[in-house]
Order: C-alpha cells, then structure tokens, then sequence
C-alpha cells in the first residue's frame, strides 16, 4: 500500500492537513466558533467554484474567499448584532452563489471536466497530484507554525479575554488573525475532505478530545492525534475497501472518536456525580 | 427546450404550464411552500432553525440511500427526517435549545459532527450508486425537473397531514412556545407538545429538501418566516403572511429557473434572502420612525438632559 504513488501524496497531504485541522480545531471548538467554521466551508464551495467559472484554479478562490470572509467575520463581530436566522440566511444565500458558479461553469467552461463539483464538495485526497500534495503540506506546515507561535497568548485570550487584554495581550489582534487562520485551514480540509465535511474535521477531534482531557495544552496535541489518526486509519480504511470514498472512512472515524470520547466522559461523570452530590449537600445545608 | 421569455406575461405563463414536468413541479411547490411557510413560522418562534436545518441534512443520506436502493426518494426523505427529530427529541438538554453563533460550544460541535457524519454518508450511497452525479446536484441544490404524479400524491398527503396536526397542536404549541413555563403550569405537556413539533419539522425538512435540495431548506423554511416576524408580532397574520411569502418564492423561483439556464437553487436562496433583508430593513426603519417621532420642537433629547440623567 505504502508504496503506491497516490497513498503516498494521500498521506503526505492527509497528514498535515488533519495535523493542521486538528489544532485549528481545538481552538475553534474552545472559543464557541463553530458555527464561524460552518460558514466558512459554505464560503469555501462558493469560492472555489467561483475560481472554476472564471477560469481559474479552485485553490485561488478557495483561499481568497475563505481568508476574505473570516477576516470579514472577525471585524464585524462584536460590533453587529447577529443571530442565528440571519447567519442561516446568509449561509443559504452563499450556498446559492455556488450553485450559480456552478451552473456557469457547466454551461460555459466545462470541458470534460465534469467532476470538479463533486471534489470540490466532498474533497478527492485520492486524486491529488505530487507536485499538489507537497504544496498543500508546505502550507499546512507554514500555518501550524504560525498557530503555534500564537499558541500561548491565544489560548490565554481564548479563556479569559479580559484579563489578557488587561495583561497587554493583544486580543484584537489576534481574534482576526486566528480566524484567518481557520479560514486558510478551511480552504486546505477542503482539499482532501470537500467542502461539505470540513467543519467535521475541524470540530470532531477537537470536541473528542475536550471530553478526555481538561488540560488546555494537552487536549491540543490530542486533537492534532486525533485528527491525523482519524486521516491515517481512513486512508488505510478507504484503501482496504475500494467501495467507500475515503471522505467518508475519514469522517465515520471522526465521528466515532467523538462518540466514544463523549460515551467515557458520560461514564465518567456518572461515577463522579453521586460523590459530588453527597459532598456538597450537607455543607450547603450547614450554611 | 425552445421557451422564450417575452414581455406578454400570459403568454409566458402558458409557456410554462405546456410542460408537464413543470407542472408538477408547480404542484410539489406549493405544497411545500404552504407547508414550509406554516411550520417555519413556528420555528423561527422557537428559534430552533438550526434543528431544521439538521433535519434536512440528516435527509441527504436518506434520499440518497432511497436511490441507490431504488425505492422513492420521498420515502428517504421523510424517513429519515422523521427518524432524525425523534432522536433529536430523545437527547438529554442541556443549555440552550439552540446553537447560535459563541453558545454552549460543545454542543455546537456535537451539531457540526452529525452534520458532517450525514453529508459523509449520503456521499458514501452517491458513491455506490455510481453514474448519479447529476442526481447528486438535485439531492443537494434542488431540482425542478422529474418530479412524478406519484412523488406528489406523497407531499399532498404528508403535507396535509402535517398542517392537520398543526392545526389541532396550534394552540398549546403557541403558548409553550412563548411561556414554556406558565404553559407548563397550566398543565400544558411541554415535553410532547415539543417533541410532536419537532416531529412536523422533520416532515417539513422532508418536503421542502425535495424543491430546494438538502443544503438550501433555509430559503423556504426560514427566510419567509423570518420576514413575516418582523413585518408583524400577530401569530395568525404573521403565519398567513409567511405562507404567502413562500409560495410567491417558491413560484417565482421555479418560472426563473424555468427561464434560465440557473437552478432553482441559486434562485429561490436569492429571493428568499432579499424578503427577509428587505423585511428587516423595513422593520428598522419602522423602529427608528417608532422610536423619534418626529416633534421638530422641543428637541426630547435637550429635555431629558437638562432632568439630570
């Protein structure tokens, strides 16, 4: 397996990506923007098949729109009122801009091309170039590398905005620049795992592992494991069964790890809770 | 196809009622479109639209599968929209009933990773049904072409059995909606009235998954409802009025889609989200002019000040 040219640029992309989703996770899942990241893979199917429809490659509008809008997110946040109606509103919308690339594209520029849609919702690790691969793994490396170099501070700023700010750390700052970040990762999950799957790349190892930890620095290496466990034994699942598309093996991994994961903390909360209710009761009472 | 759109709006009209499939497609719309107008109003009450919009991903796999099998993608999505609110009505709450933007985080992630699970195994069936990559376009966007008399007679019959149901829940539903805990008081069972709308979500998704597709049922199920609520704070107006929003969406979405070479996807989220941003644009403005009646003289602001605030 491991000496066909494809598993190999599989794994190279696979590895550095989920290693990249993974800690980018963490800290999506610790700072409640989930939902940011949800947006951002709609943007990420609009922008890349808006590259399509222009002519260009996908991995331009990929990254553009997915920075863009994330910076675009960071800024507006705070200052506008957003609820949950007009962010599903705007999610939709987006979503419909995709597909009027999309009907662009197959009408004025498909050239034997037909599949572009398909990668580009549901990702083709399998189907990534060497030259792509190596590509994809550099940026991986380079945005894992600013991530951890903000690591402390945003972690600090994540927790307790106020204090940090107050301890000059520069939480404005860093706000947009991590979702920045995110939206980069968005725009690199997206090439293995499409579009549509990416917050769960991003959002299950990470919730996996703040179920089994309660330590910030250790729940994020475990994340990054996580992630890249689940890339691994997907590939190799993918590999094993020609049958299932790796972005599912991928995802049902991601998937269990969290089920199991949240199945031991409920097991572990059950054994702690009738000792904490006991404890605290009489001292309650006495008071 | 040789249709030409012109300006003799009889003319187009009857253009488009020549085609069968079109007419069909006329039918399912509106159906839906009642249906998806009704149940979103309360949902959007409810602020549970992200529980519809879960619901109608949790249809992709559903319909998908229904393909590959080849049985009735009605039959998919409805069961497994049903499948998914019930289960969804069985999980433990805890927080907020819903996930909005910086909420209870591990809750938002729990969401995301259903989401993503269910999109993952709807392509797993695309993928083993092979030679479906146009299929997989309606499944997700919409479609306007190849609805059947059959798959009709299933949205008329679910559809009206859906606003049965709502009709007879309406009024313990709107009281639980609005004060869950004087309803509750009152002897109101929240917990199944919930659950039994939740249930009706689910065959809404369903419906409204097979017009819009499974990624866009915001631009039915929510955007009317939204700009109804902020057009007006009457229940019945405001359902009346988000039932009329979205068949005129639905209709105009299918002619356009019909007329162009653009899907049905692209057109109704358009329409949909300038309703609701033209709505909410107008209810600010109402609340500004609400807000500082317009008295040139004395100007209130100079007054209040000068009362020592």
């Amino acid at each position: 397996m491991l000496s066909l040219p494809f598993i190999q640029h599989a794994l190279l992309a696979g590895t550095a990506i989920a290693l990249l989703s993974g800690l980018a996770g963490h800290f999506v899942v610790l700072r409640g923007q989930v939902f940011a990241g949800d947006m951002l893979s709609h943007v990420a199917y609009a922008g890349a098949l808006a590259a399509l429809a222009a002519g260009l490659d996908p991995r331009v509008g990929l990254f553009a729109s997915t920075i863009a809008v994330a910076v675009g997110i960071a800024l507006l946040a705070g200052k506008a009122t957003a609820d949950d109606v007009i962010i599903g509103n705007a999610m939709a919308w987006v979503l419909g801009l995709g597909v009027f690339f999309l009907a662009f594209y197959t009408t004025y520029r498909a050239t034997g091309n037909s599949t572009a849609n398909v990668t580009v919702l549901f990702g083709s690790i399998f189907g990534i170039s060497g030259r792509d691969a190596a590509l994809a793994a550099a940026i991986a490396a380079g945005l894992i590398v600013v991530l951890l170099l903000i690591a402390r501070p945003l972690l600090f700023a994540s927790l307790d905005p106020e204090v940090a700010a107050a301890r000059g750390v520069p939480v404005r700052l860093l706000g947009p620049l991590f979702l920045a970040i995110v939206g980069a990762t968005a725009a690199e999950a997206s090439q293995a795992v499409g579009a549509l799957v990416l917050t769960g790349l991003l959002a299950a190892p990470a919730a996996a592992a703040y179920h089994l930890t309660n330590r910030p620095w250790v729940a994020l290496a475990l994340a990054g494991a996580l992630a890249v466990a689940a890339m691994w034994l997907g590939i190799t699942l993918a590999y094993a069964v020609p049958a299932l598309p790796p972005t599912f093996t991928i995802m049902t991994i991601a998937a269990a790890e969290y089920a199991v994961a949240a199945l031991i903390a409920y097991r572990r909360r059950q054994r702690h809770a009738p000792t904490r209710n006991t404890t605290t009761e009489p001292t309650s009472v006495t008071s | 196809m040789t249709t030409e759109l012109n300006w003799n709006l009889v003319d187009d009209i009857r253009q488009l009622l020549s085609f069968h499939f079109m007419l069909n497609a006329l039918r399912a719309g509106t159906i839906v479109a009642g249906v998806a107008g009704a149940v979103g109003y309360l949902m959007v009450l409810r602020r549970q639209t992200f529980a519809g919009h879960t619901l109608a991903l949790i249809g992709f796999p559903g319909a998908a599968g229904a393909t590959w099998l080849g049985l009735n993608t009605a039959v998919g999505y409805f069961g497994f929209c049903v499948a998914g609110a019930l289960i969804i009505s069985a999980l433990p709450r805890r927080g907020a009933p819903n996930a909005g933007l910086g909420g209870f985080s591990e809750e938002s992630a729990a969401i995301g990773t259903v989401q993503a699970f269910a999109l993952a195994c709807g392509f797993l069936f695309v993928s083993l049904y092979s030679g479906f990559l146009n299929g997989l376009n309606s499944l997700l966007f919409g479609t306007i072409i190849g609805i059947t008399d059959q798959q009709i007679l299933v949205l008329l019959i679910a559809g009206a059995g859906c606003l049965l149901v709502l009709i007879l829940l309406g009024r313990p539903l709107l009281f639980s909606t609005i004060d869950p805990e004087v309803a509750r008081a009152k002897g109101v069972p929240t917990r199944l009235v919930g659950t039994a709308f939740l249930v009706l979500l689910g065959v809404a998704a369903g419906g409204t998954s097979q017009i819009t597709g499974s990624l866009l049922v915001f631009a039915l199920l929510v955007a009317p409802a939204a700009a109804a609520t902020r057009l007006t704070a009457q229940p019945a107006a405001g359902v009346a009025l988000s039932i009329m929003l979205a068949l005129l969406i639905t209709w105009m979405g299918e002619a356009f889609a019909f007329f162009s070479p653009y899907p049905i996807g692209f057109w109704v989220t358009t329409l949909g989200f300038a309703a609701f941003l033209l709505a909410t644009a107008y209810r600010g403005i109402a609340d500004r002019i609400a807000r500082h009646p317009p008295i040139p003289y004395p100007p209130r602001r100079v007054l209040s000040g000068s009362a020592g605030r």
